[in-house]
């Protein structure tokens, strides 16, 4: 099992750093560094610093006759007021969804750290499978799931809990739904990793102290896995946030997100500096968001 | 007492499995579609059972040629990132230098930062050099290096730094020099970690629709193949290539798991 085991500690590994390290020779390093680091320059960093700068491009200018740079941070208001009920969709579905996926990850990694026994590692297999079928067959899936004649609707239907009319697909409930089971793995596998480690002793500690199953696990176990519950909302919120194949093909453009828009803006409208703005602020919130959260849930050696 | 803990144990339990079936209930629908007989383009409902998919699963133009494209890069994307990311994976742990904490920050960035931020900003350097007109095969593979690249460093640097250092020193007190020490003892101990790294690489580069999006000029990748279609009406073939790639996936990692457990001695 060892492929995945590693990839599932990785996940894990967003944490503390390494011991640092015994050897050697720091030129070898930079060698061994170089091509990595200058792929990553070249393709992320010099790419994020274009964005920001066609962000405060003249937005008189066009792709054909080019742009003017005029550090139009007018573009930046205009993006916010145009476009403000995709962001706070995107930053509202995102948080549902993240918090959904805590919901339905936890027992699902407690149970593979703890009570799978011998089935741990198929267990994991389970986890990581449906992963490898491609993201957009599987949203298109939910598609058919969803759908007004599906067994979901009939049997809400049934249950009375959707009127007769109703409906799940083009909803922002099946948005929501989509993105959930998107990023599920990613908040599943980081959340394993740190349950796996803890120290059983401590929990049998815990008892002999005449804790209760709640209590132990409210002060023991909740605690201990902190750093993969923010590795995990983290690698759920950031991807969710950006995300526009679920609103697109699961919702309407009632439900669509800040991704939806920047496709249009960039793709369709060729309107680059308003794209532009809607990225750099997406960007912004995020780092924001993080940083607080991160500080927040006290594990910043995270970052 | 003994009763609610029994409960406790088996809602947890039972719960997990739900959500297992959560996770698989779009599975099985991609299988059951496999073998759709839609009634209309547009439709996204069982109308009928057939094989024809199966038989004919190069039916709808294009399709194929999709999948090949999406696997060529694939590939490529995959030795690419996973030489340059084992490379600073190894840079990472086994050698001190100054600008650590900058060269972390660098390789982290990439996994915080939304896909459809990175397509857009590498469409705006594209453009911006001029060279909005000859975007494709080669500009989507330069991207998917890019965004594979840290999710390499990460795994192989997991694997790298639970490693025992002095399983390679007792190799250099047996007179093994450097390269002999390298290649004999901790290559093979890193080896499931670079492999891990490279399958994780694959899967991101073949399924990956929102960075290529942005840069894939006419080249057609099969996610790209799929939202076009998408548009006009869903070919139930693509259900099949779904199934498939579920299939393929499946046996190379219980393939791993067989060929462990055979040699249990390995690490």
């Amino acid at each position: 099992m060892s492929v995945f085991q590693a990839a599932v500690e990785a996940e894990g590994s967003l944490g503390p750093e390494p011991a640092p390290p015994s050897r050697r020779r720091p030129r070898a390093g930079y060698w061994l560094l170089l091509p990595g680091m200058l792929w990553l320059v070249i393709f992320f960093v010099l790419p994020t610093i274009q964005l920001i700068a066609t962000s405060l491009y003249d937005p008189n200018g066009s792709l054909d006759t080019g742009y003017a740079m005029t550090w139009s941070f007018s573009n930046y208001w205009h993006a916010l007021q145009q476009f403000q009920s995709p962001f706070l969709r995107s930053l509202l579905y995102a948080g549902v969804a993240t918090g959904l996926a805590v919901l339905l990850a936890y027992p699902l990694a407690y149970s593979i750290a703890f009570k799978a026994g011998r089935w741990k590692n198929f267990m994991l297999v389970l986890v990581i499978a449906p992963f490898f079928t491609s993201f957009l067959v599987r949203t298109l899936a939910w598609k058919s799931i969803l759908s007004d004649n599906g067994f979901v609707v009939s049997a809400l239907q049934a249950l009375h809990i959707l009127g007769p009319d109703g409906r799940l697909l083009a909803t922002s409930v099946a948005v929501v739904t989509g993105l959930t089971y998107n990023f599920l793995p990613f908040m599943v596998l980081p959340l394993y990793a740190s349950l796996e480690k803890i120290d059983l002793r401590l929990i049998e500690a815990g008892k002999d102290l005449y804790a209760n199953g709640f209590t132990s696990f409210r002060k023991i176990t909740l605690p201990l896995s902190m750093p993969g519950l923010v590795a995990g909302t983290l690698l759920t919120f950031i991807p969710a946030a950006g995300d526009y194949i679920n609103a697109e093909l699961l919702g309407t453009p009632r439900q669509y997100m800040i991704g939806n828009v920047i496709d249009s803006l960039f793709l369709v409208q060729l309107d680059y500096p308003a794209a532009a703005a809607c990225s750099v602020v997406l960007m912004l919130a995020i780092v924001v968001m993080v940083l607080f959260y991160v500080r927040r849930a006290g594990t910043e050696e995270l970052l | 007492m003994r009763a609610g803990r029994w409960l406790a144990d088996h809602v947890v339990m039972g719960a997990a499995m739900l959500v297992l079936l959560y996770m698989f209930l779009p599975i099985f629908f991609v299988v059951l579609m496999s073998f759709n007989d839609p009634t209309s383009r547009l439709s996204y409902e069982f109308d009928g059972f057939t094989m024809a998919n199966w038989t004919d699963p190069c039916g709808p133009s294009g399709m194929c040629g999709s999948v090949v494209t999406s696997l060529q890069i694939g590939f490529l994307a995959t030795v690419g990132a996973t030489l340059l990311g084992t490379l600073v994976a190894f840079a990472l742990v086994r050698h001190r230098f100054r600008g650590r904490a900058a060269t972390s920050l660098l390789i982290f960035l990439p996994m915080a930062t939304p896909e459809v931020v990175m397509g857009s900003s590498l469409l705006a350097l594209f453009t911006s050099a001029g060279l909005s007109g000859s975007l494709g095969f080669w500009s989507i593979l330069v991207a998917h290096i890019m965004f594979c690249l840290s999710f390499v460093v990460v795994t192989v640097k997991a694997r790298l730094a639970g490693l025992d250092q002095s399983l390679e020193q007792a190799a250099m007190d047996l007179y093994a020099n450097e390269w002999q020490a390298f290649w004999r003892i901790t290559f093979p101990l890193v080896f499931p970690g670079i492999m891990a790294a490279a399958l994780l690489s694959f899967s991101l580069s073949f399924d990956d629709f929102i960075v290529t999006n942005f840069n894939h000029g006419n080249t057609i990748t099969f996610p790209m193949f799929v939202w076009g279609s998408a548009q006009r009406g869903i070919p139930p073939q693509v259900n099949v290539i779904g199934t498939v790639m579920f299939m393929i996936a499946l046996l190379l990692v219980l393939g791993s798991g067989v060929v462990r457990r055979r040699r249990p001695a390995a690490a």
